[in-house]
């Protein structure tokens, strides 16, 4: 019975994340949400480009995708829906993006206290151990039917 | 022409939009970009797009964090004597409360241009600049370019 659960609100995550507004505006496909953790796509597209000499993605397209990754990562590791807010979010460039590549995201929530969840978050293009990007996040977790 | 040339011609003639037509990201979050007395200020438009949380609504927390980050990069390629492409080393952002679902401002401020790296602390904020919604700080490569 708990497992039933635990899959439904896995479900649920992985619904609301497909459906945020940003997220579909930025083409962004939810491939995976599993307890405490998730794997987002970010198809490359032309629009998203920050050097049209390149092609290449604009970091802000990263941050983006980053960050919605990880908030998911919190309401997968989370066994109730309550609110979550991003308190901080530091990302760290470790190459460019190569033009024409998806940029795959896999972010987890390493740590789960009362009022606070901490999530780190890679992002690469085939393999993650040769990332774009690393973040690592901070967010309150409000307590049900209060204010984060 | 290449973005550094566009880039030139807009500081040229101080087409400060010309700064951000060049980047398609950036016309994708509805940036623009204006002198407000001595200050560059950059403003994100509310567009629907931009909504991560439909239910409050609030913007997307990555939206404000690109706007930070572009802010401090338009501050960056507009105080510069030659246009050099910064490139972001980090980029850490404070969401000090939602952001709503109308237009949003930034700036950036150098707090040391250094010959390889720069430091740039920028903030955000909506409709009472005393309450930003986010604030950052952000290292950028400035490697001149060739």
């Amino acid at each position: 019975m708990a497992d039933e659960d635990a899959d439904l609100r896995l479900k649920l995550v992985k619904q609301f994340s497909a459906g945020v507004p940003h997220n579909r505006a930025l083409g962004i496909w939810i491939e995976a949400v599993t307890p405490g953790s998730t794997v987002f796509r970010l198809p490359y597209d032309e629009k998203l480009v920050g050097n049209p000499d390149t092609g290449v993605l604009h970091g802000g397209a990263i941050t983006a995708l980053l960050d919605g990754a990880s908030g998911a990562a919190v309401f997968a590791a989370l066994t109730d829906f309550v609110p979550i807010a991003t308190l901080d979010l530091r990302i760290d460039y470790l190459r460019p993006a190569e033009a024409g590549k998806d940029v795959v995201c896999k972010a987890t929530c390493y740590k789960l206290a009362r009022n606070v969840a901490f999530t780190r978050a890679v992002a690469f293009h085939d393999d993650p151990d040769d990332p774009i990007a690393h973040s690592v996040g901070t967010f309150m977790i409000s307590t049900k039917g209060g204010k984060a | 022409m290449t973005l550094v040339d566009r880039l030139t011609a807009a500081k040229r003639d101080a087409n400060y939009q010309g700064l951000i037509d060049a980047v398609p990201y950036a016309r994708f979050l509805g940036l623009t970009a204006g002198m407000e007395g001595e200050e560059l200020i950059t403003t994100m438009k509310f567009g629907a797009h931009l909504i991560g949380n439909p239910a409050l609504p609030a913007l997307h927390g990555g939206t404000l964090g690109a706007l930070l980050e572009s802010a401090a990069i338009f501050e960056l390629l507009w105080r510069a004597e030659t246009v050099v492409l910064p490139k972001t080393i980090t980029l850490t952002v404070d969401y000090l409360r939602s952001g709503a679902a109308v237009d949003t401002h930034a700036r950036g401020i150098v707090t040391r241009h250094g010959r390889r790296v720069t430091n740039v602390r920028m903030e955000a904020w909506q409709t009472d600049r005393a309450t930003p919604v986010a604030t950052a700080h952000a290292i950028f490569l400035v490697k001149r370019a060739a």
